[in-house]
């Protein structure tokens, strides 16, 4: 073993005793590539989602029922944008910046939450979205609270509190449609119907089918398996939709007395690899609608830094 | 007209022109140039809806009809809209629409500077506090309208355009018609036609700065106050009142 060998050994070893003695690490710690890869990944994806999911909820902001309800979704909406822009700068502690990020994304290299590629075809669908969805990603997020990367955990905690006040007005809205009119009623229904099982699929692979658990698992970049977080969210989620007085569209959704758990039916894995791959009913949309709006904008970006060296220019020739 | 009347229609054209612009800067939710300014127009949009509550709210309280601000929102047609032409205009490119909320802020924050002296206390109030807010508007606007206009030769040319597409809609900001005339002898409402100076020269002196030409006055357009609107505006109300109008039983 040669010396540099020796020596990266070493380090690693202190960067794993460091994590599991829940000491956090720090943007300028060293930490092993692979690593820093991960968190890449994981974390510029999480921002991608943020500003994806602000797409399907847009598409109802200038269609919401009253001045109050497009006022909460607008400032949620909002919330989202601001969520997106902290974890790119989180991200950006790694050593990659926005700009590239874009890049991947609009180029397909880096992924998106795929819950964001189905469509919103009723206002229920904004409410299932924050009951449901805010709620399957606030069961993950608290979970990486306590994640080993410092700026990772701490963005977390801060978009967690945001968060739930989104799953809250996801309820509210849902339980004004439950207890409303007929329509009403079967609009909400609709709704669970159609993101219940894409929301379980947020969790991912099962865990024996999993391919990053375990590394992540370890680097404690990840605390609780999908199963797990997966279980937790339905238990806590059975009785919330039991009191909405809607159906959870599984047939063997039952409580289990023995394991102290829902038993639930088997995802469609088939349809979750589908959509990842591309070919669930929005993907395309959704992405050239970030290309659009990333290559529309260039010019007003581009006018933005040709005014600000213009003033620098300027304010030095004055001195 | 009665007087209630009168007050009725002065809110309604106030809560209006800040309901339509916020309504169109919904449309670029998730659309926008970049992430800072996606968060900026959804910012002024929030302002501006709930400027557009407060105004409804006070509107229907002095109708005494028993409309709030969603009936007063979702169930008018087009004819009963008050809002500024300048403000229903389609969004276009991010010139355009910093163009039209440029012009707009530059008249709000004096309309509004009068409004915080008006002799009802509640009209005041509302205006003290937007005024805050599009402080913020209309330092953020004039800032872009001055990097558009002095920053790239395509950013030059499209603002400029922008500017040139939306001039003939500006006059009527300043038209004083009964209603108006009748709300400022009342100390309710407040001078438009006494703004344009001031307004001259703050637009002048963005649009000096920014390297861009005041287009002449060629051309207007008018009829708002009547309910005389553009075509765009329409579309604008099918959209947004979809909900509410297909499903009229229904609370949300």
């Amino acid at each position: 073993m040669d010396v540099i060998d020796q020596e990266h050994d070493e380090l690693e070893t202190a960067f794993q005793a460091k994590v599991e003695a829940e000491q956090r690490i720090e943007p300028k710690d060293w930490m092993p590539e692979k690593y820093r890869q991960t968190l890449i990944r994981q974390m510029s994806q999480h921002a991608h989602s943020e500003i994806v999911g602000m797409l399907p909820e847009g598409n109802w902001l200038t269609r919401a029922p009253s001045l109050k309800r497009k006022t909460i979704l607008m400032a949620k909406i909002q919330d989202e944008g601001g969520h997106g822009l902290y974890l790119y700068s989180a991200t950006e502690t790694l050593g990659i910046s926005r700009d590239e990020m874009f890049e991947q994304l609009h180029s397909g290299k880096a992924k998106y939450s795929s819950i964001f590629n189905y469509p919103t075809l009723n206002w229920a669908d904004i409410g299932a979205i924050g009951w449901l969805v805010d709620g399957a990603a606030i069961t993950n997020q608290i979970a990486l609270c306590r994640c080993s990367y410092g700026p990772y955990a701490r963005a977390m905690i801060r978009i967690c509190k945001e968060e739930s006040f989104h799953q809250r007005q996801g309820y509210d809205i849902m339980m004004t449609m439950a207890q409303g009119t007929k329509e009403q009623r079967e609009m909400a229904q609709d709704a669970l119907n159609r993101w219940w099982w894409p929301t379980l699929m947020m969790f991912g692979p099962n865990d024996a089918n999993s391919a990053n658990s375990a590394q992540s698992m370890k680097w404690r970049i990840k605390r609780q398996s999908n199963d797990d977080l997966r279980q937790k969210f339905v238990d806590a989620t059975v009785p919330q939709a039991e009191f909405l007085g809607l159906t959870i569209p599984d047939d063997k959704l039952a409580w289990n007395d023995v394991r102290g758990h829902y038993d639930f039916g088997e995802i469609d894995w088939e349809e979750f690899k589908a959509v990842v791959k591309g070919n669930g009913l929005c993907n395309r949309e959704r992405l050239q609608a970030r290309v659009d709006a990333h290559d529309g904008g260039k010019w007003v970006r581009d006018a933005a830094l040709a005014y600000a060296a213009k003033k620098a220019d300027r304010k030095a020739k004055a001195a | 007209m009665t007087d209630k009347d009168m007050r009725f229609d002065y809110l309604l054209r106030l809560g209006d022109n800040s309901l339509i612009l916020g309504q169109r800067l919904a449309e670029w939710c998730g659309h926008a140039p970049m992430l800072e300014e996606d968060l900026a127009l959804t910012n002024i949009g929030l302002d501006l809806l709930g400027q557009a509550r407060m105004f409804l709210s006070y509107a229907g309280e002095v109708e005494g009809k028993g409309r709030d601000e969603d009936r007063l929102a979702y169930f008018r047609d087009t004819k009963d809209w008050r809002n500024l032409l300048l403000l229903e205009q389609p969004n276009g490119d991010f010139a355009k629409t910093m163009a039209r909320q440029f012009f707009f802020d530059a008249f709000q924050y004096l309309q509004f500077e009068g409004l915080a002296k008006s002799s009802d206390d509640r009209l005041a109030g509302i205006a003290a506090k937007s005024l805050k807010e599009i402080t913020y508007h209309r330092r953020h606007s004039a800032d872009w309208i001055i990097r558009l206009g002095d920053g790239t030769d395509e950013s030059h040319e499209r603002i400029q355009g922008a500017i040139d597409d939306l001039w003939g809609y500006l006059p009527e900001m300043f038209d004083m018609d009964a209603v108006d005339d009748a709300m400022l002898a009342d100390g309710f409402g407040v001078d438009v036609a006494a703004l344009r100076p001031v307004w001259d020269d703050y637009v002048n002196g963005v649009l000096a700065e920014a390297t861009l030409i005041r287009p002449a006055d060629s051309w207007s357009v008018r009829g708002s106050r009547e309910g005389k609107h553009s075509e765009h505006l329409g579309y604008l109300l099918a959209e947004m009142q979809f909900l509410p109008r297909a499903y009229p039983d229904a609370k949300w």
